[in-house]
């Protein structure tokens, strides 16, 4: 008898099992086609009307210290505006777990109200308009800067509201250290690297890597990208028509030359297979290490880690062959978006709509300090600014001073460029090679993307 | 008939259908959102990865070295442990606990332990005056040191296989020998090795197994890094997944799946044949 009873007792354990295994199907199919009709209906809705009855939102940030402390200083200020509106923070892993974790949210209908994520070809590559809610026709639309507008805009429509200000991707340097040995910021290559020897000779690290963390090897290469374009203008039309490549382009290929020129000289740190971002920037502050190639935005984190050296450390943009076309690659800021699936459209409008005023852009300065200029119309910058932001405000304010990174105007980036920059770093592969395989990665991205010509 | 039918549902709607729809996308150019039909160019894609090899040579050597090393300690510490040893239920207990620990935890604590420069093993090797490797930041060590790793983790698992197989061979077997005078090497070679056949072609199959599909520990430690250096076949799969590439690494668990059923399917057979033919 007790056998039979127990027999029993799994069979309609295995049973529901099914049944649950089942429904769970259903539910992932029902979602998807409900998706569709969502966004149609959704975008009817404007940002104008009341909001009277309380909603609750959640937004969904990578986990950077510094974007947390923001969007809490946001949030809270939203809430004081429209204090029906309640906005639930969730943070998300950075680099690409963090990729996989919004395209697979958004790809079953799993995403947040709002999503805070990049522009340009990460923006690109999660379908924007099938999975987020076009804002083109609102009036805080008109509000976002020109030059931001193309990075989040897909298929004709904008789609995010700027959070942030621009970055430079250069390199931050230590001050004191140059004080010390009586260095000038160095507007070539060749100025760079004799800098470098005599930092050497001082016993000081000249170049801080941080293979740790492996998206922090790539800046060598993206950082680049506007002397690259003074070398080869339109390179990244006919890069993105398959028409250019790296390794058959020699200014393209110089940022792979660069990270094994500085290997095979023992320039680099003695822990810079494993150093994390955090380290870097410690070294850096120190003046254990006298340069990292790293954004601006960096100098948001030296002020959480060691707030006593952020006058200490300065920026300038990476020295290309010719100081007559020395300039800044600039990265735009992050992205605010709506998720097509969300049930409170108009709610997350409104959110998007305070994001859009100077008086948010001053809540975001007020919370992490100002890292650059924004992307809102009429936002102003404090007076008391780090070095690293003032010495990057001039290549702005110069005609032909900065141009947007690779990623913002191409939506070709390869995802295993923190790999192979890794692996030039560490002397595995030559420049050569590195740029070689670097051109076959970008393939399978841009046959994914399905553009023309690949 | 009718009792199969909830198991045969589960069985079908979790694992015989996903199997033939991740055939199916694996031809196609896949974005979850839609899918294009694009014959084998993903294969062709795959195959033509410059990691590629690397790769499979990776997930060959570190799957046949963590089960070889298995086999040998193993059966070793059973041989120790079935014997007179002071404390003997408390080292079978040390042997087999970090079985149950966490391979990501494990991987996040040896990641720890070995780094180069602040790690504690440099660190207690500086004391004796030795210069320690480095470990995972060496792409020519970088694997081998996750292998290490995943001996000492797994080891436990072999060792109570071990014991469990001598425990079962009669000892009457032993004394017969021991009368006949043979020597305590003898009595291994032609008793203990031979009868110990089943637990040793278990120990082969599901070690084996584990190493080819090898994944987690490796991902915690590395990341497939310095460079590709510790890339095997799952981490350059599940790279390929993150990156977008749904497709691509749909056709690379297909290939996966082939080359595990490919090397375990003959081995198992011809181990079976060898544990009957006793």
């Amino acid at each position: 008898m007790l056998f039979r009873n127990s027999k029993r007792r799994v069979l309609v354990l295995a049973a529901g099992l099914a049944a649950a295994a089942l429904v769970l199907a259903g539910c992932a199919t029902g979602d998807a086609s409900s998706d569709g009709s969502s966004t149609g209906n959704g975008s009817d809705g404007s940002g104008e009307s009341e909001i009277t009855e309380p909603v609750d939102l959640s937004w969904l940030v990578d986990n950077g210290e510094a974007t947390v402390v923001m969007a809490n200083a946001l949030v809270d200020a939203f809430k004081e505006i429209e204090p029906n509106i309640t906005i639930t923070i969730e943070t998300r892993e950075g680099g690409a777990p963090g990729d996989n974790l919004v395209k697979t949210r958004l790809a079953t209908g799993e995403m947040n109200d709002l999503l805070l994520y990049n522009t340009g070809s990460l923006f690109q590559a999660i379908n924007p308009s099938e999975t987020l809610v076009p804002i083109t026709n609102e009036s805080f639309a008109g509000a976002i800067n020109e030059s931001f507008e193309p990075t989040v805009t897909a298929g004709g429509d904008v789609f995010g509201v700027p959070i942030g200000t621009a970055m430079g991707g250069g390199i931050l340097y230590n001050k004191k250290v140059y004080a010390d040995l009586g260095l000038t910021v160095p507007v070539t290559w060749d100025e760079f690297m004799a800098n470098n020897a005599a930092i050497k000779a001082a016993g000081i690290d000249p170049v801080i890597q941080t293979y740790g963390e492996t998206w922090t090897s790539q800046l060598f290469v993206l950082g680049d990208y506007h002397n690259v374009e003074a070398a080869e203008p339109g390179f990244w039309e006919r890069y993105t028509n398959n028409e250019a490549k790296y390794a058959d382009t020699p200014a393209a290929a110089r940022g792979f030359e660069y990270l094994q020129q500085l290997h095979e000289l023992g320039y680099y740190n003695r822990d810079y297979t494993t150093a994390t971002f955090n380290d870097g920037l410690v070294q850096l502050a120190n003046g254990t290490g006298a340069h990292y190639p790293m954004l601006s935005f960096a100098i948001a984190s030296v002020q959480e880690l060691v707030p006593d050296a952020v006058n200490d450390i300065g920026f300038f943009a990476q020295p290309g062959p010719s100081a007559d076309t020395n300039g800044l690659t600039v990265w735009t800021s992050a992205g605010l978006y709506i998720s097509a699936t969300s049930p409170n459209i108009d709610a997350a409008k409104k959110f998007l709509a305070f994001v859009a005023t100077p008086e948010a852009c001053d809540v975001q300065t007020a919370a992490i300090g100002a890292t650059g200029p924004y992307f809102i119309v009429g936002c102003e910058l404090p007076d008391d600014l780090v070095p690293v932001v003032t010495d990057m405000l001039p290549y702005f304010e110069r005609a032909g001073g900065t141009t947007p990174a690779l990623e913002f105007l191409s939506p070709i980036k390869g995802p295993a460029l923190e790999q192979i920059t890794v692996a030039v770093g560490t002397g595995q592969y030559t420049a050569a090679e590195g740029a070689q395989i670097y051109d076959e990665d970008v393939v399978k991205q841009a046959q994914q993307l399905g553009l023309p010509g690949w | 008939m009718w009792f199969l039918i909830p198991g045969a549902v589960i069985y079908l709607v979790l694992f015989i259908f996903p199997t033939i729809a991740s055939l199916f996308f694996s031809l196609t150019r896949w974005t979850l959102f839609d899918a294009q039909f694009i014959g084998l160019d993903n294969y062709t894609q795959f195959f033509s990865e410059r990691f590629l090899v690397q790769g499979l040579y990776n997930t060959v050597f570190y799957a046949f070295f963590t089960s070889g090393t298995k086999v040998v300690l193993g059966m070793l510490l059973a041989l120790w442990l079935t014997g007179r040893v002071f404390g003997q239920g408390y080292l079978r207990a040390v042997i087999f606990f970090p079985v149950l620990v966490s391979t990501i935890g494990v991987g996040i604590t040896f990641k720890v332990l070995m780094d180069p420069f602040d790690g504690l093993i440099n660190g207690s090797l500086t004391v004796f005056g030795v210069e320690g490797p480095l470990w995972l930041a060496d792409p020519d060590t970088a694997l081998l040191s996750i292998a290490l790793v995943d001996l000492w983790k797994g080891v436990g698992i072999a060792t109570v296989i071990y014991i469990a197989g001598l425990s079962a061979i009669p000892q009457e077997y032993n004394e017969a020998a021991t009368v006949d005078g043979a020597s305590g090497f003898r009595r291994f070679k032609e008793i203990t090795f031979p009868l110990l056949m089943p637990a040793t072609s278990t120990v082969i199959i599901l070690s084996l197994i584990g190493g080819l599909r090898s994944f987690d520990l490796i991902w915690a430690m590395t990341k497939g890094g310095p460079g590709f250096a510790s890339d095997v076949m799952a981490s350059m799969i599940f790279k390929q997944y993150q990156a977008g590439f749904y497709g691509l690494s749909t056709a690379g668990n297909v290939v996966l799946f082939v080359l595990v059923a490919v090397i375990i399917y003959p081995l198992s057979r011809y181990l079976n044949k060898k544990t009957v033919e006793l």
